[in-house]
């Protein structure tokens, strides 16, 4: 059988879900595979819910993908884990960044930012279905810069994907060739925090 | 295996078909989710490209360069083609020379749009043939044959996007430009001097020029623009651009007809394909366009009847409607979660249009207001915000509150429109406001920049596309020059100051116009330096959450209840030391300016 996966971005606007969804898209390109990667530009990008999909697979139709089909879900953010936690299929798995961006109306008083968001998940979760919980961003400030949350996140989530890894050294070198070739090696820290961390669970 | 593709966003895909159709000229203005065609086209040195003032001025140096011998090009979101229409419709009486191609970008579901319109109506009232494609590769191939079809039938050509088209990479295979050579100019009045002697004859070809297309699509003469796909005969599906993947992703087992032109129509090709279907249905989001003609040419078929006129289609929501399969099984129930709050997008931290909404609000001015970044004004914590309706409208709004009210409402309102905006169609309405006495007020939120929709250059910023030094219109100069007798500038981030400046100006007797000039926070002009960083004095801070109410990004409420700032997002507009009432948040800046003096 080949190979196929559906994995959902989910942050806030401003988190770097555009560039990781890149990332999958070079992997996919490298492996042969057909691969749609949708993105959010516009007005949700000012700090609103983003979500980008990637479906990587023989023959890709849809862009998006639906409640119950994601195999693998990277939240940037709790909130938004726990928004988007319905895609994910049973027997997938949810990476959730532990950190708290608060939205609008709930710095405003007008809602609450739900407690125990991943104790509440963890409680639903059943039949397979993965949950893990890391501190993404403080990884990527050891790696150098607190942007890198993104590519932590796919470290810690190779762990789990059927993708060798060299791919995915390879795609963040040639997302950040020429001029940035610190930021590739920053980056491939992050990745390897990211990965890492998983390994010591 | 394949051979090694480029992953393109379906606009990039565009930008790339048209440089190797050998387009010479791309004129376009901003607007999502079409914006990065010609921000891509700017990456061929070949091409002359442009961001115009608006959509008509593009599609009419698009014309203009058609005319000349030459491809050209101009891209646009659904309601940019508002504005461009009446260019539109009416080259499409005078046909073309070179290739010409409108690009228009629709958004249903309204991801960052103020209405969810349907473009391919005009394609139908505008009589031009429009073609829909479903990925990038076809976005690529869809817009080569775009200007083959434009030269072959001396029509200018549509490309209808919609923003799972536009804002979707997928895998694309290129190829080397065309030399395309100037078709040699020849004047010829009876084709594109549109006076009514002219038009009438025009008008004709253009008939028989839709009739022509139609059945050369039918009869296969023109290539690549429809496919079937014969399966069950139970079920047929006619349908074309971003639904056709969800149909294939929900009913593999269906027989469907794809569209690659969705205007007009191979009415005969479809007969054939309905006479060989028990059932037959239109999958196409947005208004029944295809069905409705189907219906017209007495081809029996379900569509609006089953699906939506509203936002985007699904797979899930084509199985439910038509298909035993079900849908796939979540890990989590949504219902049995906690409520997860809404996420709306805010102004940045450091945004300019924060203070200046932040002085509207205590001056509790009705707003009449525009589009843009700052409309975001109209949602928390100012809600100074009463209307919203188009780009442009704002100031011929406060002229008619004016008006109406016989200067009643005045001294309270006032009309607030941004740099890029006041530019498109807002300079319009402040001659208008002039000529025709009115006393309305109008502030120009002057960022420096087209923000929305993700930083482009515009005629006030001093850049071209390309970051070339340009020319930049002198806002102060060309409101005067319109017969403005007070024009005012102010700092934004001094809400205090602007909040005065802008109460005297509505007092005035004549149409005023205040300046609110501050860059962009995210643009280097505006850019914050660590050294701007706010910081908080434990001991002077109270933790009353005055700073928090403004919203900031960067400030949040810490676990002890003081404020935290994030010195990652500060930007170091000192909005939050200023509402301070205790003097507790300091500014970076005068840190170091006290560490200069001593
Ligand atoms: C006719 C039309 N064209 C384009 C757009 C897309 N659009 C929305 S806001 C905007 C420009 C905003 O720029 P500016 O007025 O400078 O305000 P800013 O976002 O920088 O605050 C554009 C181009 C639109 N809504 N309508």
């Amino acid at each position: 059988m080949t190979k196929s996966f559906n994995i959902v971005l989910a942050g806030v606007g401003g988190q770097g879900t555009l560039l990781a969804g890149k990332l999958f898209g070079l992997i996919a390109a490298k492996m042969g595979l057909d691969v749609k990667v949708s993105e959010v530009h516009g007005m949700a990008q000012r700090g609103g819910s983003v979500i980008t999909y990637v479906r990587i697979g023989e023959r890709v139709y849809s862009p998006v993908i639906e409640p119950g089909a994601a195999d693998f879900i990277l939240a940037f953010e709790e909130l938004e884990g726990m928004r988007w936690a319905h895609l994910l299929r049973r027997g997938g798995t949810l990476l959730i960044n532990m950190r708290r961006t608060m939205p609008m109306p709930v710095a405003m008083g007008q809602a609450e930012y739900p407690d125990n968001i991943i104790e509440s998940i963890l409680a639903l979760s059943e039949g397979g279905t993965s949950v893990y919980a890391l501190d993404a961003q403080k990884l990527a400030e050891e790696a150098g810069s607190v942007k890198a949350v993104n590519f932590v996140m796919t470290g810690a989530m190779s762990h789990f994907i059927d993708i060798d890894k060299a791919l995915f050294y390879e795609a963040i070198n040639d997302l950040f060739s020429g001029k940035k070739a610190a930021l590739a090696e920053m980056n491939q820290r992050a990745f390897d925090l990211g990965s890492a961390i998983i390994e010591a669970k | 295996m394949r051979d090694l593709k480029e992953i393109l966003l379906g606009n990039e895909a565009i930008a790339r078909g048209a440089y190797e159709a050998g387009v010479k000229v791309v004129s376009s203005y901003p607007g999502t989710p079409s914006t990065e065609i010609t921000q891509a086209i700017a990456s061929y040195d070949r091409v002359y490209c442009e961001w115009a003032s608006n959509e008509k001025v593009g599609l009419e140096v698009a014309i203009g360069a058609s005319l000349a011998g030459a491809r050209a090009m101009s891209c646009m979101k659904h309601v940019g083609m508002n504005v461009a229409a009446d260019p539109l419709f009416t080259v499409s009486y005078t046909g073309v020379s070179g290739g010409l191609v409108v690009v228009v970008a629709d958004d249903p579901g309204m991801h960052s749009s103020q209405n969810e319109q349907d473009s391919r109506n005009y394609a139908r009232a505008a009589k031009m043939p429009m073609l829909e494609p479903s990925d990038s590769q076809e976005c690529l191939e869809f817009t080569k044959k775009a200007f083959e079809i434009s030269e072959k039938y001396d029509t200018p050509v549509m490309i209808r996007l919609s923003t799972r088209i536009s804002h979707s990479r997928t895998l694309v295979s290129t190829n080397e430009p065309l030399d395309q050579k100037l078709i040699p100019y020849e004047k010829n009045m009876q084709k594109n001097v549109m006076m009514p002697a002219m038009a009438v004859k025009r008008h004709i070809v253009v008939e028989e020029r839709q009739r022509r297309i139609a059945a050369d699509v039918s009869n296969d003469s023109l290539e690549g623009l429809i496919s079937i796909e014969q399966g069950s005969n139970e079920l047929g599906i006619i349908t074309s651009g971003i639904a056709w993947q969800y149909v294939k992703e929900a009913l593999p087992e269906a027989s469907v007809l794809k569209l690659g032109m969705i205007w007009p129509l191979p009415i005969e090709k479809i007969k054939k394909f309905a006479a060989g279907v028990k059932r037959l249905v239109v999958i196409e989001e947005l208004d029944p366009v295809i069905e409705t003609e189907l219906r017209a040419a007495g081809i029996n078929c379900e569509g609006k009847d089953l699906f939506t006129l509203q936002g985007e289609y699904t797979p899930s929501m084509i199985r439910e409607a038509l298909s035993d399969n079900k849908n796939p099984a979540s890990a989590f129930d949504k219902s049995a979660l906690p409520l997860a709050p809404g996420r709306p997008p805010v102004m940045c931290a450091g945004c300019p249009h924060k203070g200046l909404f932040m002085a509207l609000s205590r001056l509790k001015a009705v707003v009449t207001g525009d589009i843009g970044c700052y409309t975001l004004g109209a949602l928390n914590p100012t809600n100074a915000m009463d209307v919203c309706v188009c780009m442009g409208a704002s100031i011929g709004m406060a002229h008619g509150i004016d008006k109406a009210t016989d200067s009643e409402m005045t001294e309270k309102t006032v009309a607030v429109i941004g740099d890029s905006t006041f530019l498109h169609t807002g300079i319009n309405g402040l001659i208008n406001s002039v000529y025709n006495g009115s006393r309305s007020t109008v502030i120009i939120l002057d960022n420096s920049i087209t923000g929305m929709t993700g930083h482009q250059q515009n005629p006030a910023t001093g850049r071209n596309i390309r970051l070339d030094p340009a020319p930049a219109v002198d806002l102060e100069a060309l409101c005067r020059s319109v017969g403005v007798k007070s024009v005012y500038t102010v700092d934004p981030a001094d809400t205090d100051a602007s909040r005065k400046v802008i109460a005297q100006a509505m007092k005035e007797q004549h149409v005023t116009v205040v300046i609110a000039r501050r860059p962009c926070a995210l643009i280097p002009t505006g850019r914050g330096t660590p050294d701007m960083v706010v910081s908080l004095d434990r001991d002077k801070c109270t933790r009353c959450g005055a700073c928090l109410r403004i919203m900031c990004p960067a400030l949040t409420k810490g676990e002890d209840g003081y404020p935290q700032i994030d010195p990652v997002t500060c930007n170091g507009c000192d909005l939050c030391v200023r509402v301070c009432p205790f003097d507790a948040l300091i500014s970076g800046q005068a840190t170091r300016e006290e560490e200069a003096k001593s």
